[in-house]
């Protein structure tokens, strides 16, 4: 017979109602861990991308995701004719903030060559760029839908094309437009102020810099040996996926994570102090059934196991409730909210661990009370 | 009358029980005697503070004594052998228990209230579901036997806590004012059923209460003054 079951089915209402509450607070460790994840993911998605190799930058400095990198323009030419280099293209990376019907969308601009490396990898509607100028393939999570036409700088854009999940690692949606456009969307000023550069004696910049030169190597090629050839060239630097990658985490992303790790931190342990009162009041309440119990000649397993599986119970419940709402409502996120198995498991294996520390308090207490509290009224 | 040559289930010789040392000492029991035979029903009467509830919890296996032996259906208990885990499985074999106020467990139904104690026991489920319907039949409950307590009439509720107490044929049955919830018809009616299980069960009920319409149904009356017990005779210790 078990009595936690047979307890929790004579309070069922009341049961509900806490697990409820524990599912809520469930729900914000998962948001989180999603955010969290996200995070990550967005920011690595598009560094990973354009599926390069090598990423060459300007000298000293850690590539365009850490800090601004301007190279010339002809320096594709000058990485594709490398040994062991297979493709190479010139790519920009820019926030805009663009107007649209009656809002203003942040979005991160990604400039690239098409027919070379550093455009959309799966377009999931509509096409991908066709046109010399003035279309642009644009992130899902921006509302722009394949039709709608955007001003970026002085130009109207058509978008032509939807791709999911590419977004900087602020949670900007990426847009996808020609390097060339992306050029003079960087240099273009507006009318007045280009007259007063014009009268200044300034000569136009006509968008000569890019922000890295990407490249894919042949099989078998090792990139160390293609970055460090191209380090010797004293005006660039070279980075490799992997570096790439390890630079976005550590410097982009690390405060991010640091940041949701110590409040995940916090909501695991408010979660334990939580379940530990509830659990706690629920022993409290059932202190004469456990004095019965124990006049009776029940076993101390017996009545912690009531209190113990009960405490699991509400944990096991509250955390489902969680993951149910969460992936109800992880899309009307503003920022991506990405849960991946391991996140649910991890969770379990953390709320299975807390469940029975914090039944603790209340099996200490119920194996303190004296049978001979049951006699008397 | 009271045939002596029955066997003795309650065998107490010289217990007494102190709480606290030097001036703060309190002699709750003192060198008290009392044997209870087979098929005995007896009353522990007496003012409160007087030992009454020291003197069950004695014999229920609660608190140890801190002087005396204690003979429990022929076994010696309280000497250093015993562990409390030992204590738990003579109250679960042996002693069968009746509240003041039914302590039925609320999450459980009637049946089950009384199945728990054959399955704390080691009988199966089956086994202790039948029991209990065979004991809630014989004290004329069973068409309550679904019910849960808070369902149930205050004489129902305390006919399925003496189905619970005699569950594992308990040879001694201890109660606690078991009549104290029920007015005088229903009394009379619980200390019958009681006196008849006593008989035919050959257990012995040993009940503290102070209801006064109930004396007579006792065999006998031990009266405890300052920790000190008196029959109805006004013998004994």
């Amino acid at each position: 017979m078990n009595l936690a079951w047979r307890d929790v089915r004579h309070n069922l209402f009341r049961f509900l109602l806490t697990c409820l509450g524990l599912g809520l607070l469930m729900t914000v460790v998962l948001a989180m861990m999603g955010i969290y994840n996200g995070l990550v993911s967005d920011a690595l998605n598009i560094v990973k991308a354009p599926q390069a190799d090598i990423w060459v930058v300007e000298a000293d400095t850690q590539g365009p995701f850490a800090e601004a990198s301007k190279i010339p323009n002809d320096t594709r030419d000058a990485v594709a004719r490398l040994h062991g280099v297979a493709q190479a293209g010139s790519i920009t990376y820019q926030t805009v903030e663009a107007p649209f019907e009656g809002a203003t969308l942040r979005l991160y601009v990604i400039g690239y060559e098409r027919g070379r490396l550093g455009g959309p990898q799966t377009i999931v509607a509509g096409r991908g760029l066709e046109a010399s100028h003035f279309e642009l393939v644009a992130d899902a999570k921006s509302g722009l839908t394949p039709g709608d036409t955007i001003t970026l700088g002085r130009n109207q854009f058509q978008v032509v094309g939807l791709v999911r999940d590419t977004m900087n690692s602020g949670g900007d949606p990426a847009i996808f437009i020609t390097l060339a456009d992306a050029q003079v969307l960087q240099t273009q000023l507006a009318p007045p102020a280009a007259r007063v550069q014009v009268a200044r004696g300034a000569a136009a910049t006509g968008g000569a810099t890019v922000a890295a030169v990407i490249a894919r190597l042949d099989p078998n090629v090792d990139a160390q040996s293609v970055a460090q050839t191209v380090r010797q060239w004293k005006h660039l630097s070279a980075l490799t996926q992997a570096e790439q990658e390890e630079i976005l985490i550590k410097s982009v992303v690390d405060k991010a994570r640091k940041q949701i790790g110590l409040f995940l931190g916090i909501l695991l342990t408010v979660s334990a102090v939580v379940i530990a009162l509830i659990i706690y009041t629920m022993t409290m309440e059932k202190l004469k059934q456990i004095a019965t119990l124990k006049l009776i000649g029940a076993p101390d397993r017996t009545i912690i196991a009531l209190i113990v599986q009960q405490s699991v119970a509400l944990g096991v419940v509250g955390l489902s409730l969680g993951l149910i709402l969460i992936l109800t409502v992880k899309d009307y996120f503003p920022r991506r909210v990405l849960l991946e198995p391991v996140n649910a498991l991890a969770l379990t294996g953390i709320i299975l661990v807390v469940c029975v520390l914090a039944s603790g308090l209340g099996v200490r207490a119920a194996l303190k009370v004296d049978p001979a509290t049951a006699l008397g009224g | 009358m009271l045939d002596d040559s029955r066997r003795v289930i309650v065998d107490i010789k010289g217990v007494a029980k102190h709480y606290g040392i030097g001036e703060t000492r309190v002699d709750a029991l003192r060198n008290l005697d009392l044997t209870v035979h087979a098929g005995e029903v007896v009353a522990l009467l007496g003012p409160s503070g007087s030992g009454k509830t020291t003197l069950l919890n004695i014999i229920g296996c609660i608190i140890d004594p801190s002087e005396g032996q204690v003979n429990l259906d022929g076994e010696l208990v309280y000497d250093n052998l015993w562990l409390r885990g030992d204590l738990r499985r003579l109250r679960l074999d042996k002693i069968g228990f009746i509240f003041q106020a039914h302590n039925l467990l609320p999450f459980l139904n009637a049946t089950d209230n009384v199945a728990l104690v054959l399955q704390l026991a080691g009988k199966s489920r089956a086994q202790a579901q039948a029991r209990a319907q065979e004991l809630l039949d014989y004290l004329e409950v069973g068409h309550r036997a679904r019910a849960m307590p808070a369902l149930l009439s205050g004489g129902e509720a305390q006919r399925v806590a003496i189905a619970r107490a005699l569950a594992n044929s308990p040879r001694i049955i201890l109660a606690d004012e078991p009549t104290a919830a029920l007015d005088s018809k229903r009394a009379g009616i619980v200390m019958d059923l009681l006196r008849k299980l006593a008989a035919e069960q050959d257990a012995c009920i040993i009940a503290v209460t102070h209801d006064e319409k109930i004396l007579d149904r006792f065999d006998r009356l031990f009266h405890l003054r300052d920790g000190r017990l008196e029959d109805d005779k006004g013998e004994g210790k």
